[in-house]
């Protein structure tokens, strides 16, 4: 599997680092109530497709990336720094 | 306070050559990381000051003695002369000299030897002169820059210096008695 740090260009899975699911980029506010909070830290989708995930390019440029990977083929559709989404 | 004798992370060892490459300790000088603040404009400021343009991702400026390497996501490293004063104003200095080994490799088989150790394309269509990359060497992470035809600099922490020279040596060794 490579993924195309927009940093570095493409590079092998070895150098980045898996975060989890891209909902951590979603932070709910500090008074959005049990459930946003809830949500936001233990229920997690789990799908047989497509998920949005945050990996960190560990060995690389350091950068914070948005990844949408196809979790059955590990197809890699798109990867984008995680502070131009955040924008 | 006694008078205390700096070592370099290699001990000033001897160059090591085996096959057609060697492999020599590289002392930069002074390295002074350089993150630039949010939004700051700190290309002319550091081309007026240091005669050499800022690097873009991936690449590389000045020469021996002076180089400044593309060193990460809005992050260089000035390798030689002490970071100018009017830099600070646009970015974070710190000082690393003591944190990083840096060797070069030179030889005709350089490329052959990082191919065992380095997962990128190193070939001169792909990897020119003034190229750099932060990636992994063998396990450890670190900054591979190519700096003549057939010469790399290669850096990773200090701590590491003796596996690096362990690996390179291995690497070597398996590319010439491939003759």
């Amino acid at each position: 599997m490579r993924l195309r740090c927009p940093i570095c260009g493409e590079r092998d899975r070895r150098e980045f680092y898996y975060q989890g699911a891209a909902v951590m980029l979603d932070r709910p506010a500090p008074d959005a109530g049990e459930a946003a909070w809830d949500n936001y830290l233990h229920l997690r989708e789990n799908p047989a497709g497509d998920l949005e995930e945050v990996w960190s390019h560990d060995a690389g440029c350091g950068a914070w990336l948005k990844v949408t990977r196809n979790v059955s083929t590990h197809e890699i559709k798109s990867v984008e720094l995680a502070r131009e989404v955040k924008q | 306070m006694a008078d205390l004798i700096a070592k370099t992370p290699l001990d000033s060892m001897e160059p090591v050559t085996i096959g057609t490459c060697t492999v020599t300790e590289a002392n930069l000088g002074t390295l002074t990381s350089i993150a630039p603040y949010a939004g700051a404009k700190i290309a002319d400021t550091f081309k007026t000051a240091h005669g050499m343009a800022w690097p873009a991702p991936n690449r590389a400026t000045g020469k021996d003695g002076a180089r400044a390497i593309w060193f990460g996501r809005d992050m260089v490293l000035l390798a030689g002369p002490d970071p100018d004063a009017g830099l600070a104003k646009h970015a974070a200095l710190t000082d690393q000299s003591d944190a990083w080994t840096a060797v070069t490799l030179g030889g005709a088989d350089a490329e052959a030897v990082l191919a065992r150790l380095i997962p990128l394309d190193l070939s001169p269509a792909n990897f020119k002169r003034g190229h750099t990359a932060r990636t992994q060497i063998q396990h450890m992470t670190g900054s591979v820059t190519r700096i003549g035809a057939d010469t790399f600099l290669l850096l990773v922490f200090r701590s590491m210096a003796g596996t690096l020279l362990h690996d390179l040596e291995r690497a070597m060794a398996s590319v010439a008695v491939r003759g």
